[in-house]
């Protein structure tokens, strides 16, 4: 099926390998991206998607291995050198100033004294014949996340790159958006510029890309043109194996109100927060209520409501089970049957440096006080108890670790995943709220944790799911609503809400009452 | 060029274990070097540096006597450290432990009762905790550096015992010099054995070790410390409350801290004076580290840094080397113990001009 390239490759790796200690991050990696293609690099978190990029973008020095650029070796020491060969980067975390314009912001990536009015104007005409509308005097405080992403596009082609590198680009992105930035992948092509293009969202790849290399585990598994294959065999290169598929059946009748959120709103807790405003929200015994959004629209501040780290001052805005609990806490939220999921694992739902048996006590010593303590107020841990006890979420959710009870940063961040994940559904809690219950999980585990949410919502509890990932949305929810800028949508049906509806309620269309900001948004 | 500390890939446990030895064997080379520079014999200095207090009986007492005010005031600040609160001011709670605990054997001379000493530690404890509560406050409430604020109360809890010395407690029947009336024989914490100086303080110190051991090793309370000091957040989501934490590590230390005050006013000096302290609350900070935060390192840990006193003087009245030479070796010990952490956890990689030709390119 390869049709081989009759021409020199703009970019070409021969076995580079990237070790960290013991562990191949890549291991002998051979690409080769040909002038004027979309190349997709495919793999789950953790393949060495991010490893090989920054090699490629001279951020890591290669272990082993070359690197060609058009057909001569070259050493990449520094992004600087980088760009000088021609190759820019998108980060998928941005790097930007936000108390300083778009027009400084792109002057302090460049080197030499180049004028702001000069650059100005620069990034005007490029934003302009690339389709990505951009005012230079604007301050990036008050951008959306797309708006600022279009800034980092336009820093790097005003160096003018022969190759494009973009890092999980759309994950930020509403659909719209999205595909905003599809068209200028395009028009790069059309001028015979290469992308480089990260991710793990295989529709995308499919739609946009001229060729995949993917990866899994450092090694390069599949080259290939995305166009002829077929969701299920990429996927298949990316994971090794079969996918277990996801099996919502068996969800009954919602049963009675478990939580209830009424015109809760709360101010932001520090300059970069989210406000939350009126939200309105009750989940039923039964059911999985999900709450999409692209990230930094709420969802944290929201969880942290939800779970009492931050009450609020209204103790009627939350009630669990009929009972006011806006100003209790965490500890009193549990002890009334809820289990919490955070978003970040390493210093928020864990501690890193603390063994796994540690780790559980950190949720459940409250809860399980009983069993896991003794010697009344002077609060004896149970070592033996609170052992037994991980050994069997451990063997449930099939958590894969070194030892028999390791610190829970050695563990890999699926395997960690499950692990807390478990650690709450072990309780069977009468309601559960996880944020983003599956970022930077691989595939295996991702389903895995994704029917355990159901199966909870199965057995008569009330789950409310926080998620950036729409396909996992789609995959377990009853009924879904967006979240956006601190604001929620009512829920409605997953079965008759669509990618189209959610992507509009991302950006702000409220059923009519669309705010400034997202008509700011589509008016372009 | 530029310096830069770059995380190891794997953790060398055995080096852990060694880094306080490693830095007590450099104290000692620097030391030499020291000497030598000083032209004075390095074996000699040494010897009557580390060695010689340990030759005599009263000089293992003297020892312990030394070692307890450090051990109490560094099992307390552990519990600090290791809950992420960094109270440096335990000199100042020292004083003001050892003051209001002498407030009954100085004001209240008359009442002579086997109630008052007890009633001294208790007085002692709530001074020491209350003055260490100031920088809790303004930490928790106001959100100040803990740092800055216990540091700059040291200094006045100094001064504060200065005036009271040298005015309203004064001896009245002391010629004017700037000291208390000597305490009565129910002020006065008992010796452990009669036969040498080692009182009780010792004992406070190895009780208070154990049991804060026993506390961090096994109870919720324990894990709630390590849970807060590692990450906040993780702590706020394990419902234990950060701003409660702030308060108990420096009520705790700070009633340690006056415990330490109390004792070695009554049990080694028997009266208050200007000064009542070589800086056991700086050098107890010496002790946590150089212990490794572990209350039992911190037992060892105090009997060595006590050693470095004895020796000072020692070596002052046998080579005649200045007793700043003791502040000196307590120094060189702590960035020892600090450098060797540093260099177990992170290797130094010196990055060349390469960087900065790339990016002017």
């Amino acid at each position: 099926m390869e049709n081989l390239p009759t021409e020199t490759p703009l970019l070409e790796t021969r076995g580079l390998t990237k070790m960290f200690g013991s562990l191949r991050a890549c291991d002998a990696i051979d690409l080769s991206i040909a002038p004027g293609e979309v190349h997709a690099l495919l793999g789950e978190n953790g393949a060495g998607k991010s490893t090989l990029v920054k090699m490629l973008f001279g951020v890591l020095d290669p272990s082993e291995g070359e690197i060609l650029w058009k057909g001569k070796p070259v050493k990449i020491g520094s992004p600087g050198e980088a760009r000088a060969t021609g190759v820019g980067m998108v980060f998928q975390h941005f790097s930007l100033f936000e108390a300083l314009t778009v027009a400084e912001n792109i002057a302090l990536a460049l080197d030499g004294n180049i004028g702001i009015d000069q650059i100005s104007e620069e990034a005007g005409r490029l934003s302009q014949e690339y389709g990505l509308p951009l005012d230079p005097s604007a301050h990036v405080a008050d951008l959306s996340v797309g708006e600022r992403q279009r800034i980092e596009i336009v820093r790097a082609l005003l160096q003018n790159p022969e190759l494009i590198i973009l890092d999980e680009p759309t994950s930020v992105l509403t659909p719209q958006e999205a595909d905003k930035l599809f068209e200028t992948l395009a028009k790069l092509q059309s001028e015979g510029r290469s992308v480089l293009y990260i991710s793990h969202r295989l529709e995308e790849v499919q739609r946009i890309c001229d060729r995949a290399t993917v990866l899994r585990h450092g090694k390069v598994t599949g080259d290939c043109d995305p166009r002829q294959e077929t969701p299920s065999s990429l996927a298949q290169m990316m994971v090794g194996g079969e996918v277990a598929e996801i099996s919502g059946a068996g969800l009954g009748e919602p049963g009675e109100v478990l939580i209830e959120v009424n015109k809760l709103s709360a101010p932001s807790r520090s300059p970069f927060a989210v406000a939350l405003r009126d939200i309105d929200l009750s989940v039923r015994a039964g059911e999985v209520v999900a709450i999409a959004g692209v990230a930094g629209n709420g969802q944290s501040e929201l969880f942290d409501v939800l779970s009492g780290e931050d009450k609020v001052g209204d103790a009627d805005a939350i009630k669990i089970r009929g009972q006011s609990v806006g100003g209790k806490g965490i500890t009193e939220r549990r002890l009334m049957g809820c289990g919490f999921v955070p978003e970040e694992r390493h210093g928020h739902a864990a501690v890193t440096d603390l063994p796994l048996t540690a780790n559980l006590v950190l949720s459940r010593h409250a809860s399980d006080r009983s069993t896991f303590l003794s010697g009344g107020p002077i609060g004896l841990i149970n070592t033996g108890a609170v052992a037994i006890a991980a050994k069997r979420i451990s063997e449930v959710m099939d958590v894969r670790k070194s030892g028999e009870d390791p610190a829970a940063g050695s563990l890999s961040g699926g395997n960690l995943q499950k692990f807390i994940v478990g650690r709450e559904l072990d309780r069977q809690p009468v309601v559960l709220v996880v944020n983003q219950p599956t970022w930077g999980v691989d595939a295996g585990a991702a389903s895995r944790i994704r029917q355990a949410l159901i199966d909870l919502a199965k057995s008569g509890s009330a789950v409310v799911v926080i998620s950036q990932d729409l396909d996992e949305v789609f995959e377990i929810a009853s009924r879904i609503a967006v979240i956006n800028e601190g604001r929620l949508s009512e829920p409605e049906p997953a079965k008759t809400m669509t990618r189209e509806r959610i992507g509009l309620l991302m950006g702000g269309f409220h059923d009519g009452t669309g705010h400034a900001h997202a008509e700011a948004i589509y008016a372009h | 060029m530029r310096i830069e500390l770059k995380k190891r890939d794997g953790l060398s446990s055995l080096f852990s274990i060694l880094s306080p030895f490693i830095a007590l064997g450099l104290t000692l080379i620097a030391g030499v070097i020291l000497f030598l520079l000083l032209g004075k014999d390095p074996v000699k200095a040494l010897y009557s540096f580390f060695i010689e207090p340990l030759t005599e009986v009263w000089s293992l007492h003297e020892l312990a006597v030394k070692a307890a005010p450090l051990i109490l005031i560094a099992v307390g600040l552990s519990i600090c450290y290791r809950s992420n609160n960094w109270n440096i001011g335990a000199e100042g709670q020292f004083i003001i432990g050892a003051m209001a605990g002498s407030i009954l054997p100085v004001m209240f001379h008359g009442w002579q009762s086997p109630l008052v000493l007890p009633l001294m530690l208790i007085f002692a404890m709530i001074g020491g905790a209350a003055y260490a509560a100031i920088p809790a406050f303004l930490k928790a409430r106001l959100n100040t550096n803990e740092i800055l604020t216990s540091l700059m109360l040291v200094y006045v809890a100094q001064l504060f015992l200065d005036w009271m010395v040298r005015g309203p407690w004064r001896n009245p029947e002391g010629f004017n010099f700037p000291e208390t009336r000597n305490f009565h024989d129910y002020a006065v914490l008992p010796r452990i054995i009669e036969t040498g100086k080692t009182h009780w303080g010792f004992g406070f110190a190895l009780i208070a070790a154990i049991v804060l051991w026993f506390i961090m090793r096994r109870t919720l309370k324990g894990f709630e410390i390590t849970v807060l000091g590692a990450s906040a957040r993780a702590g706020r989501f394990a419902g234990f409350s950060d701003k409660k934490m702030v308060y108990f590590a420096f009520l705790l230390s700070g009633a340690l801290a006056g415990l330490a005050g109390i004792s070695e006013v009554s049990g080694a000096i028997g009266q208050v004076r200007p000064v009542i302290s070589p800086g056991y609350g700086f050098t107890a900070i010496i002790v946590a580290f150089l212990g490794r935060l572990n209350p039992l390192g911190i037992v060892a840990a105090g009997l060595v840094l006590a050693l470095t006193y004895l020796g000072g003087e020692a070596a002052q009245i046998s080579i005649g080397i200045t007793d700043k030479v003791t502040r000196l070796f307590q120094g060189l010990l702590l960035f020892f113990v600090l450098g060797c952490d540093t260099l177990i956890h992170y290797r130094i990689r010196i990055v060349t001009g390469a960087t900065q030709k790339g990016s002017a390119a």
